[in-house]
């Protein structure tokens, strides 16, 4: 079955992706491949993850983003994950994903917010 | 209701839809937000579990009744190859594939009520349950 592709949008040099739907296993790997080569194709030096649809987010999930979360990193491009709902938030906690490593904001604003004052610190990203 | 409702776990598919059933039925029977929550996450833990260590599987979600009070109760049954160690897969960190080692245990937390059974080569059946508060 053809997997879903979640659409990746760039303002300036910082890429936005906004999940939508229910993800399943092989479409949330083609997701991070397709970040991840999008992030090298435009040098983007910020990526933002936005959460804010999302209502389960399980051990696999939570595993991706953090391995989203430092492979661009990897690659020298800063990611925020925005818009855990409540739920979300406590359901990971309590199954032992704590995603201490990823950088999160409360909304899309306050992410591309964070995400400008770690690059402007971060000088080229590579810092 | 007695009966519930079945998901057959074939693919990974399956797993999103097992997870949208269990969250429907948590909704219909009155848990909030955060229930729904916990019980779609560890139904989509246990159906993973099926996906990848059996093959193939059962999911199935039905309302339940103690005097007082209310609940749901998820099945999972498989005919795969079993669990050997039991105590192991319950362990925090333990995994054998691309799990982080927290699908079982964690599903646990997320429930009430957690009862494994397993026999070598004849399969698993998990039963879990969440009470309404």
């Amino acid at each position: 079955m053809e997997s879903l592709r979640i659409p990746i949008l760039k303002i300036g040099d910082v890429l936005i992706a906004s999940i939508q739907v229910a993800l399943h296993d092989a479409s949330a790997v083609q997701f991070k491949d397709d970040l991840l080569q999008r992030i090298y194709e435009t040098k983007a030096r910020g990526l933002i993850v936005d959460l804010t649809a999302v209502d389960v987010v399980d051990s696999f999930i939570g595993r991706l983003i953090s391995d989203i979360a430092s492979m661009a990193g990897l690659m020298g491009t800063r990611v925020v994950i925005t818009g855990l709902q409540p739920a979300v938030a406590i359901t990971l906690v309590e199954l032992g994903l704590e995603l201490p490593q990823v950088l999160t904001a409360l909304n899309l604003e306050k992410g591309l917010a964070a995400l400008r004052r770690q690059v402007e610190e971060g000088g080229d990203g590579a810092g | 209701m007695a009966q519930g409702k079945a998901a057959v776990i074939r693919s990974d598919l399956d797993i999103v839809i097992a997870r949208t059933l269990a969250r429907d039925t948590a909704k219909m029977l009155g848990f909030g937000a955060i229930d729904q929550a916990r019980i779609a996450t560890a139904v989509s833990e246990l159906a993973r579990n099926i996906f990848l260590y059996a093959g193939t599987g059962t999911v199935t979600v039905r309302e339940i009744e103690r005097p007082g009070r209310k609940g749901l109760e998820v099945i999972c049954e498989d005919q795969g190859p079993g669990i050997a160690n039991i105590d192991l897969v319950m362990r925090d960190g333990y995994s054998t594939s691309r799990g982080m080692g927290m699908g079982l245990p964690g599903a646990k937390r997320l429930m009430d009520e957690f009862d494994i059974r397993s026999q070598e080569g004849a399969g698993t059946t998990i039963i879990c349950r969440k009470w309404r508060t």
